[in-house]
């Protein structure tokens, strides 16, 4: 595990109620990030000993590798087909220039981390996703990822726990990045009928594609307070409805309302409770 | 014109005046019957060239959206026999947006399950324009599973612009619907068959399309996202959706140059009843063919079909 990248700030600002990059550098980058709920300036030691939650209880975006960091035991993760990266397959024009900059700005060569680790000694295959790589969307290469770890996991007969944040399909790779919904569905859907456990972490925002594959088929599927989690974007559907949407729509408080989340799960008792399910599935 | 006749009017005596008012009507007459023909003979040129020319893709997207084309219903009635309509989610409520039954194909009886847009005003409404809510993929889901418990095989008829986005479409699940569909699908003991007939967009599409072989309409087209959704998305402007569409790779002969379509079913015969008939023979092939297959077997290809694509 690399400590450096857990403090590293990330260089591209996706979120929405994010603020400017310029403002950013305005307000002294290195020391402050404010909060979009509370508006509290956290400064960023604190964050980092916060596992990047505000005092609001608000859950900062942070990297795969951060979360990582988080969640497993120190040393213990091994990264896996981390050689796997994006192709072109419909040449679809800027497509090459955006992956190289993703590239740099996240420092990661794909929007998945993947391997194997263990949390409090339960040992997991694990796909991360990272929101600072093309706001975590799903190409041929995070696909084939995803695959890889759920026939790992399958062929040694580990559970898997899955972290997502992802906008959805990526456009730019057309029809190939739709056809990864079913490839993964179809690796998690073996891997289940084995006997195995998939444990699902939705993070903000888990939406479009991955939200109707993958993230939705976890035999427990938990969530971060506050996540955005849905098919559609909330715009489309306002556009779609003409109507104005209802408070909280999307957001995880309402889907456990709603029955599509066993539990919202706050950073800081992330490993506790993971840790624990992972014990209780693995047969002794 | 007016002024012209009004200094020639000074100068002429009435005979005169009446001769040269009938030559320039004669002459305005010539000229509109010439600036007819010309039209006419510009618009038979236009209509060879573009019949001759290859449809840019969003001129594809624009026809497979047409009120004009076969929808899944006149499919089911038209290659089917006795079919009977079954209804509803068992959980929530029935979505008119997917039509699914039982009906005979020859004398072997399949569930059949489309995505229905409607034709006119008053059926699209009805239909909610093809888009399902999570109760229409639930319905499809329970009629598949039925499926593969009495061994019919299964054939989809895919037409749609993607799921529908609602609030309670969202509200009830709509992403976890098309999830468990895509996950039953993979593994579902009975051999299934998808068939793009118009639009096929985004996982709303998908739900229905995981299958041992998928064959798409020449005209059809399939994509991740609309080219309008795509334009606004890159460039803020939904009006460059031609080029979006041009980006996007979504004709029958990129989708089907992918891998991602086994057959691409020819559109050049104008008799609808003929293709339905050519359309219905290739599916009794394709059954005798595949029910030959041990159902552990046909699920592994299944698989390995879906695992090929991508990097
Ligand atoms: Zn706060």
């Amino acid at each position: 595990m690399a400590f450096g990248a857990i403090f590293r700030k990330p260089k591209n600002e996706l979120e929405k109620g994010g603020r400017s990059p310029d403002k950013r550098i305005e307000s002294d980058i290195e020391m402050t990030e404010t909060c979009p709920v509370c508006g509290y300036a956290n400064p960023i030691g604190d964050l980092g000993r916060n596992m990047h939650v505000c005092s609001c209880g608000h859950n900062f975006r942070i990297s795969a590798r951060q979360r990582i960091g988080y969640l497993t035991d120190s040393n213990s993760f091994s990264e896996l087909f981390s050689e796997i990266e994006s192709k072109d397959p419909i040449k679809f024009p800027g497509y090459a220039e955006k992956l190289e900059q993703a590239k740099r700005s996240s420092r990661e060569p794909e929007a998945v981390v993947c391997g194997i680790a263990t949390i409090d000694g339960a040992k997991c295959a694990m796909y991360v996703m990272d929101p600072y790589f093309m706001m975590g969307s799903m190409g041929a290469a995070v696909g084939e990822k995803i695959t890889r770890v759920f026939e790992y996991a399958l062929a040694n007969a580990l559970p898997v726990v899955g972290c997502t944040v992802s906008g959805g399909a990526r456009m730019q790779e057309g029809i190939v990045s739709l056809m990864q919904m079913a490839k993964t569905s179809g690796a998690v859907k073996r891997h289940s009928d084995a006997g195995n456990f998939y444990l699902a972490l939705l993070t903000d925002p888990t939406t479009g594609g991955v939200t109707a594959s993958f993230a939705m088929q976890g035999d427990v599927i938990i969530s971060e307070p506050g996540a955005i989690i849905g098919f559609a974007g909330a715009r489309v559907v306002e556009q779609t409805v003409r109507k104005k949407l209802p408070p909280g729509f999307q957001k995880a408080e309402l889907l456990i309302e709603h029955g599509f989340l066993d539990s919202i799960v706050p950073r800081s008792k992330q490993r506790e409770i993971i840790s624990s399910l992972l014990k209780m599935h693995t047969a002794s | 014109m007016v002024t012209d006749t009004e200094n020639l009017n000074k100068e002429m005596t009435p005979t005169e005046k009446k001769a040269e008012e009938r030559r320039a009507r004669e002459k305005r007459v010539k000229e509109l019957r010439e600036r007819k023909a010309r039209e006419k003979a510009a618009q038979e040129k236009q209509k060879q060239e573009s019949a001759g020319k290859e449809k840019t893709p969003y001129e594809l997207v624009r026809g497979a959206r047409s009120k004009n084309r076969l929808t899944s219903l006149d499919f089911i009635k038209g290659l089917f026999r006795g079919f009977i309509e079954l209804h509803g989610d068992r959980r929530f409520a029935d979505d008119p947006a997917v039509i699914a039954g039982v009906a005979y194909l020859g004398d072997t009886p399949f569930t059949v399950i489309g995505t229905e847009k409607g034709r006119d005003t008053k059926s699209r409404i009805k239909h909610n324009f093809g888009t399902p809510n999570p109760e229409g993929y639930r319905k499809s889901l329970r009629l598949m599973k039925q499926a593969e418990k009495f061994k019919r095989p299964v054939i989809c008829f895919v037409d749609t612009s993607g799921a529908f986005c609602g609030i309670g479409a969202e509200e009830r699940g709509q992403g976890q619907a098309i999830a468990e569909n895509i996950m039953e699908l993979m593994t579902l003991k009975t051999p299934v068959l998808s068939i793009l007939i118009g639009e096929g967009g985004s996982g709303g599409a998908l739900a229905l399309a995981v299958a041992d072989e998928v064959w798409m309409f020449e005209n059809a087209v399939y994509s991740v996202i609309s080219p309008e959704g795509c334009a606004n998305i890159l460039w803020r402007e939904p009006e460059k959706a031609d080029e979006a569409a041009q980006n996007l790779k979504l004709t029958s002969k990129n989708i089907s140059d992918l891998g991602v379509v086994d057959r691409v079913i020819p559109e050049k015969s104008r008799d609808p009843e003929k293709m339905l008939h050519d359309l219905s023979a290739q599916i009794i092939e394709w059954y005798k063919n595949t029910s030959e297959i041990p159902v552990d077997e046909l699920t592994q290809r299944r698989y390995e079909r879906f695992r090929k694509l991508g990097v």
